[in-house]
């Protein structure tokens, strides 16, 4: 196992490793968070989304089923479907117009024979070589993931027991989406990947995190680590606060003389007898599921540069809420997403070290050094880096000789 | 002509409200932004695409003067962010309905956010959709419901549009 506890500052912005982690982490042995089944319906409903670069479409098809395609009309590469959302009977091409049927199968070539048997497609096109490229697909309790890669190992054994184990926790029954955001990161994906792995910062830059107490790291929890550290949790009870730890005078994110004017924001419902009120899960490399008391997401991470990311916010409850417990959810969307009170300062804090690293000497590098090099679970202190060198763990691993100096 | 007379004026007072609004906003006056609202008075951001999905998710939503005073409070003390101010300009205000008690009007806004390094850039435009009524003298906000086109948000939003 290599050191993961110092991470070279051009990981974060070389363009030609930004190149090699499009073919080796996202085409490569990886599972990715794609939508909820409960974004379709019925039959014919489809979704549009992205590994990495790679554009998707995720349908349900006649016989029910929820299948993954290449988004790429095998004509001449365009987009077939173009809404973020939406309903077909058929998937059509608006180029040339060639259409596929919900399973991806070529069904129509506007004039493959021709006109009167002039022009048209030679006698050796054969449709059925040309239907949209499937991606291999698991739906798990409800959530629909695809990997582009065959190696990829099945979807539980990526995942792990614990993180399997996280996913069946929410979802555990029918869900429904409450919304979505987008928000555009000016930094490299993998700066989002880290923080959404660092319970060191968690209670520190959020400052209204600890003013009220909704997460300190003196609260019972842990860090949970699998699949080689690839995979992380990071979980706290809100119930079994200490006090101590977090003095007003050191730390800015301590303000005892704030108060809330309007602290029904934070009304909220305990939902799961484990007592756990904040958990924010990683599955490897750019999904979040996150749970902030009653506020339940998926985060999709999309690189869309070796400096500019877009993070997609799928928002959700559960179909059988009741109006209390709905309002509650709604409610605490304001403390989640870019305007979110614990979540806004992840939006610029990237761009902060993306900037902040620019100009950085080739053997300057980050420190992950706190609770020592370990890959492991924790659950006696949460001022520990070990989730985030397991994102790197697995980073070096796929990208192997790329990072040679 | 008296009707007429009696509409320009209606339109002139709220447009003095809106004006008020904006460089509350632009001048970072936040303090007295809760004030321009009704005591239970409601402001919402949402993106078109929540809301013509009929999505009841926000990205900002505040029921009463309580959780509108947080909101700047957060922007103030609690939050970090890049420091940035905004420049409103409103447009095509309507009064859509004389309701009992109050008038639902609409209007456009575009907002160029300026950041401290200089970089500006069209932060959102959309339109708002307000339900405006009248205390003792003075027109507040009832509910001002945010509607951005874009479903976007540049890094982060914190002060309210």
């Amino acid at each position: 196992m290599t050191d993961t506890s110092h991470i070279p500052y051009r990981y974060l912005q070389d363009p030609t490793l930004y190149r090699v982690e499009q073919q080796r982490i996202f085409q490569g042995p990886t599972w990715h968070y794609l939508c909820l089944e409960a974004e379709l319906p019925q039959q014919g409903s489809f979704v549009t989304t992205q590994i990495g670069e790679t554009p998707l479409v995720v349908v349900r098809g006649d016989d029910g089923s929820v299948r993954v395609m290449i988004n790429r009309c095998r004509h001449k590469g365009a987009l077939v479907c173009v809404e973020p959302r939406g309903q077909a009977a058929t998937l059509r091409c608006l180029y040339h117009g060639w259409s596929y049927h919900l399973d991806g199968r070529l069904r129509l070539v506007p004039f493959e024979k021709g006109i009167e048997g002039k022009g048209g497609m030679p006698a050796c096109f054969n449709k059925a070589d040309h239907g949209l490229l499937p991606v291999r697909s698991e739906v798990f309790n409800g959530v629909v993931f695809g990997t582009l890669a065959d190696a990829t190992e099945p979807l539980e054994t990526y995942l792990g027991p614990e993180m399997c184990q996280q996913l069946r926790r929410v979802f555990h029954k029918p869900v429904e989406v409450l919304g979505y955001y987008h928000q555009v990161l000016h930094n490299n994906w993998k700066l989002y990947a880290e923080n959404a792995r660092d319970s060191y910062h968690a209670t520190i830059l959020h400052a209204f995190y600890a003013t009220f107490k909704l997460n300190r790291l003196t609260m019972g929890g842990g860090l949970v680590v699998n699949h080689d550290g690839w995979n992380t949790m990071n979980y706290s009870v809100g119930a079994s606060l200490q006090e101590g730890g977090y003095d007003a005078k050191e730390m800015r994110s301590v303000m005892p003389d704030i108060g809330l004017a309007g602290p029904q924001l934070l009304d909220h419902r305990l939902e799961y007898a484990d007592g756990i009120t904040v958990a924010i899960q990683s599955i490897f490399p750019a999904c979040v599921h996150q749970q902030i008391y009653n506020t339940l997401a998926m985060r999709q991470l999309v690189p869309l540069g070796p400096d500019k990311s877009e993070l997609h916010w799928t928002v959700f409850g559960y179909v059988d809420d009741d109006a209390e417990l709905r309002a509650l959810r709604l409610r605490q969307g304001n403390l989640i997403g870019p305007a979110g009170y614990v979540s806004m300062e992840d939006g610029v804090i990237g761009e902060y070290v993306q900037r902040g690293i620019a100009g950085a000497a080739a053997d300057e590098q980050a420190i992950l050094m706190m609770g020592g090099s370990d890959i492991a679970s924790v659950t006696d202190s949460r001022a520990n880096e070990t989730t985030v060198r397991g994102f790197w763990q697995g980073y070096r691993t796929l990208m192997g000789d790329a990072l040679d100096d | 002509m008296t009707d007429f007379l009696a509409n320009a004026q209606l339109l002139l007072r709220i447009q003095q409200l809106q004006t008020r609004y904006v460089h509350v906003i632009d001048d970072d006056r936040m303090e007295e932004w809760p004030q321009l609202f009704t005591t239970n008075g409601r402001y919402t951001i949402t993106t078109r695409e929540n809301h013509r999905a009929r999505l009841p998710l926000a990205l900002y939503s505040c029921e009463g003067h309580g959780m509108l005073q947080d909101r700047v409070t957060g922007y103030r003390r609690i939050n970090v962010y890049e420091p940035q101010c905004y420049r409103h300009q409103i447009s095509a205000l309507e009064i859509e309905t004389h309701a009992a008690g109050g008038w639902r009007c609409r209007s456009n806004f575009l907002v160029v956010r300026t950041l401290q390094r200089g970089d500006m850039s069209v932060f959102a435009t959309g339109c708002y959709v307000d339900r405006i009524v009248e205390e003792g003298d003075v027109l507040k906000f009832a509910e001002r419901l945010v509607i951005t086109d874009s479903r976007q948000t540049d890094t982060l939003l914190v002060i309210p549009l």
